[in-house]
């Protein structure tokens, strides 16, 4: 079973949390991504999130579903954060909960890992000077 | 035929549109499509890379488009 959700407000680790509680379940492991103060040693004021929304849930469907063939794992909740951030605030919550904590982690790593290379989501760094697009040019 | 171009991200700010509409020979590609925008707007050579997504999925270079298509631009992608 999986719970894939795409918001403007903020993300409820709670909510995550209750959607994989299971009686068989002998672990929850969640990632909980944190927007940081600084960006190789510049000072970053506000991260702003933009996705193709459909595209973006789908692409977030795939890979809880692959997840879920590929580890012994019983439930996957990942909720993404759009619009604008501040530090501290929280842009992705990916929770799995397992039989055993082995194969929780190991779908936790991968979902977070293939969100960052698939999921159609920029970040934007704004910057006391200016703001980049994070990645866009080598 | 017309297709809807989506632009996200860094392609936004180069093009400087939400959407672009364009006409094109039917049978092109999404291949053709990129020609055209680098031609149009050359920064979008400079990026460190260019997917395309045509009605929500990623699709390859030769992959031919239809009359109204929605052809996405996903420039290096940085959620989470």
């Amino acid at each position: 079973m999986t719970d894939i959700q795409l918001q403007t407000t903020t993300l409820s680790e709670a909510a995550c949390r209750q959607f994989v509680a299971d009686n068989q379940a002998g672990a929850i492991v969640m990632f909980s991504g944190t927007v940081r103060n600084q960006t190789q040693g510049k000072l970053v004021l506000r991260l702003e999130f933009e996705a193709y929304e459909p595209m973006a849930i789908a692409e977030m469907r795939k890979i809880a579903e692959q997840a879920i063939r590929q580890f012994d794992v019983l439930k996957i909740s990942i909720h993404h954060r759009v619009g604008v951030l501040a530090i501290g605030e929280i842009p992705v919550v990916i929770t799995v909960s397992a039989k055993h904590r082995q194969a929780a982690f190991a779908a936790c790593q991968f979902c977070i890992d293939t969100l960052k290379q698939t999921v159609p989501i920029w970040k934007k760094e704004v910057f006391e000077d200016g703001a980049i697009w994070v990645a866009a040019h080598p | 035929m017309k297709i809807k171009v989506l632009t996200f991200g860094v392609t936004r700010d180069i093009i400087g549109e939400d959407v672009l509409f364009l006409d094109l020979p039917a049978g092109s590609t999404v291949a053709d499509v990129r020609t055209h925008l680098t031609e149009r707007f050359p920064p979008i050579e400079k990026l460190a890379s260019l997917m395309f997504a045509v009605n929500a999925e990623y699709a390859t270079s030769e992959a031919q488009l239809a009359e109204l298509d929605e052809l996405a631009l996903i420039p290096p992608v940085s959620g989470g």
